[in-house]
């Protein structure tokens, strides 16, 4: 009996790899500078996808991604990789989601894809680091969690098996199916693309991106069908606008302050008290310590 | 009503440090808010937990005893948060940062629409204006966090929804003891009126937890010595630095052969490889196989006599003066300079 998986990923700018360029004179981070990737440990909750999708006959895996009309390159690098299907989740009416109303706009896309065995999602992406997300989806679809997951044992008579990575040493747990699971980075890495199905699904598109080419790209999904990339706005979807975007998030930015990057180029101070004092308040003032 | 609760974290009838420490800041956020502070200790057998709570100024503790909260998993204890959140209306929640405190958390903050900050570095009370609302709200919690891979830094409030959560990382905030004679109301709750049978769809079928052991590798400080302490009883300095400053203790392996410290403290190639946001290196001269293992630190403060001891060409910092004299003047100006 197949499985039916759906992969929560996410685009996310390479905050790992950051080099000179990625912050402007003005002190903010220059987005621009930093090339959009999957986020990582969304890469490892896709190879467990993939690995329940060869172990069970018949199972499918769909990357369901909410984001810019951009991150449809992730759902193609998804297919390059193994996947099946993919959703984008793009309107702006989601534009300034904290963790909450994203979870909220996923849920009701879950709800619409309606039919899923199991939910699989990275920990967390690394521009937030948060590991919120996961766990918000599961309670607004009142379904159970596995959090910090590591392997995937198995999923058959409607149980899935999992062994979990916690600080101090693992745990297996045994949970009814559907759930959601959010994979670490201590997991299995994903595997590469396939050269075969680069081949297949290099034309992948959503309508959006179809419209610019239109005779060759919707003639190409017509005849075949697995190249159209579903995209989904607000309207495709059912939400309560409440909850959406800005105004569906309860946390809200302050102010952000930018952290300087220096040179490695020593400051030498003495032994004296205020050099030493001095130094200790520069060291709380930049959230070092304290 | 209208209190801060702590979710504490009790692993084998022992409350974890992070909650400690979460408690010890939630007193000092109670004292300003002029508001009680709160405990909730959720497990199994926990027969006088509330006597390792009550030193560290928990006004109340709620105490749910069951064998369906130990070990934990996630949807009996969010069951009983979620039940006593809604009859208590806590203003602030605060929880640890773990593998618990982030599964639980969201699940939280998901169910009760409020909103969640991870892995806060520093909370504060203070005003927001919200000039496109016109709206003004004093005393929030005001959730400092690094963001975009600690790139920035952001201040998160959560102006309408409560409560205001937040969770921290064990080491970030100090563990304080507020008056080891203190002592408060001990709540027993009756756990099976929140918790349902379809609450226990998980099931723990195997779990091996090591003992904690010293892990300076994911200590966000490191204070380090080197063979220039010249002995063991110096190191007690650098014990006291880090725990003022909230670090672990490492050394160089010279300092390591000479006995000063344990081998698992060994930074550098042939012990462990740190990356620190900061690493503070006391008396130690830089050998290539200490730097390889700490010099991606995100700041080094060199402390050492020789102005051209190597460790000084990848400080941020070089202070040159005996670390023995150096060392309590940090101590102390972090002490009068730190909230």
């Amino acid at each position: 009996m197949g499985l039916k998986i759906i992969v929560l990923a996410k685009q996310v700018p390479d905050t790992r790899n950051v080099g000179k360029d990625a912050m402007k004179s003005d002190g903010t981070v220059n987005r621009a500078a930093l090339p959009a990737i999957f986020n990582p440990e969304d890469l490892n909750a896709l190879e467990q996808a993939l690995r329940l999708k060869e172990k069970y006959n018949g199972s499918t895996v769909t990357v369901l991604t909410m984001g810019p009309g951009r991150a449809a390159d992730i759902i193609r690098e998804g297919m390059f990789r193994g996947a099946d299907s993919g959703y984008l989740l793009t309107d702006r009416a989601f534009a300034g989601s904290d963790t909450l109303a994203t979870s909220y706009a996923i849920s009701c896309a879950i709800r619409k894809i309606k039919e899923y065995d199991v939910i699989i999602a990275g920990r967390q992406a690394i521009d937030g680091d948060t590991a919120q997300v996961g766990p918000q989806v599961a309670e607004k679809l009142s379904l159970p969690q596995i959090t910090y997951a590591e392997e995937i044992f198995s999923a058959e008579n409607r149980k899935i098996t999992v062994k979990r990575r916690l600080e101090r040493g693992v745990e297996t747990v045994e949970c009814a199916l559907p759930c959601v699971v959010t994979v670490n980075s201590s997991a299995p890495d994903c595997r590469p693309r396939a050269a075969k199905l680069i081949m297949k699904y290099k034309h992948a598109r959503t309508a959006t991106e179809r419209t610019e080419q239109p005779n060759e790209y919707d003639t190409l999904a017509t005849a075949r069908p697995y190249l159209n990339i579903r995209e989904w706005s607000v309207n495709d979807i059912e939400t309560d606008a409440k909850w959406l975007g800005l105004s569906g998030s309860p946390t809200k930015v302050k102010a952000i302050e930018n952290v300087v990057f220096q040179a490695k180029e020593s400051k030498k101070l003495t032994d004296s008290d205020s050099e030493i004092e001095d130094l200790i308040k520069e060291l709380i003032v930049n959230h070092t310590i304290g | 009503m209208n209190n801060i609760f702590v979710i504490c974290e009790i692993d084998e009838g022992k409350v974890a440090d992070v909650s400690l420490e979460l408690l010890t800041k939630g007193r000092s956020l109670a004292n300003k808010l002029n508001c009680k502070l709160e405990a909730v200790a959720l497990g199994h057998n926990l027969k006088g937990i509330e006597t390792q709570i009550f030193p560290y100024g928990a006004d109340v503790v709620y105490v749910g005893n069951s064998a369906h909260l130990e070990p934990y998993t996630t949807l009996p204890h969010a069951a009983v948060i979620n039940g006593l959140f809604t009859e208590q209306k806590p203003q602030i929640a605060l929880l640890g940062a773990t593998t618990m405190g982030r599964d639980l958390g969201p699940r939280i903050s998901s169910a009760l629409v409020s909103g969640l900050t991870a892995d806060c570095t520093a909370l504060e009370i203070g005003d927001h204006e919200d000039k496109k609302a016109g709206k003004t709200y004093t005393n929030l919690l005001y959730q400092i966090r690094p963001a975009f891979g600690g790139n920035i830094v952001a201040t998160i409030v959560n102006p309408d929804c409560r409560p205001q959560m937040a969770t921290v990382r064990e080491g970030v905030m100090k563990k304080e003891i507020f008056s080891a004679t203190h002592k408060g109301e001990v709540i027993n709750i009756d756990v099976n009126k929140y918790i349902k049978p379809e609450d226990l769809v998980v099931k723990i079928i195997e779990r091996h937890i090591e003992k904690s052991r010293v892990n300076i590798k994911n200590s966000p400080i490191i204070v380090s010595g080197g063979y220039g302490m010249g002995s063991k009883e110096n190191f007690q300095l650098l014990y006291d630095l880090a725990e003022v400053i909230g670090g672990e203790v490492g050394a160089s392996r010279a300092a390591v052969d000479a006995g000063f410290a344990p081998h698992e403290r060994q930074v550098g190639q042939t012990g462990v490889t740190v990356r620190p946001k900061l690493y503070i290196a006391c008396g130690i001269s830089g050998q290539i196989q200490h730097t390889a293992g700490m010099e991606e630190s995100a700041m080094i403060i060199a402390i050492n006599n020789d102005p051209s001891a190597p460790i000084n060409a990848i400080a941020d910092y070089v202070i040159t003066g005996d670390a023995l004299s150096v060392i309590p003047k940090m101590i102390k100006y972090y002490r009068k300079n730190s909230k």
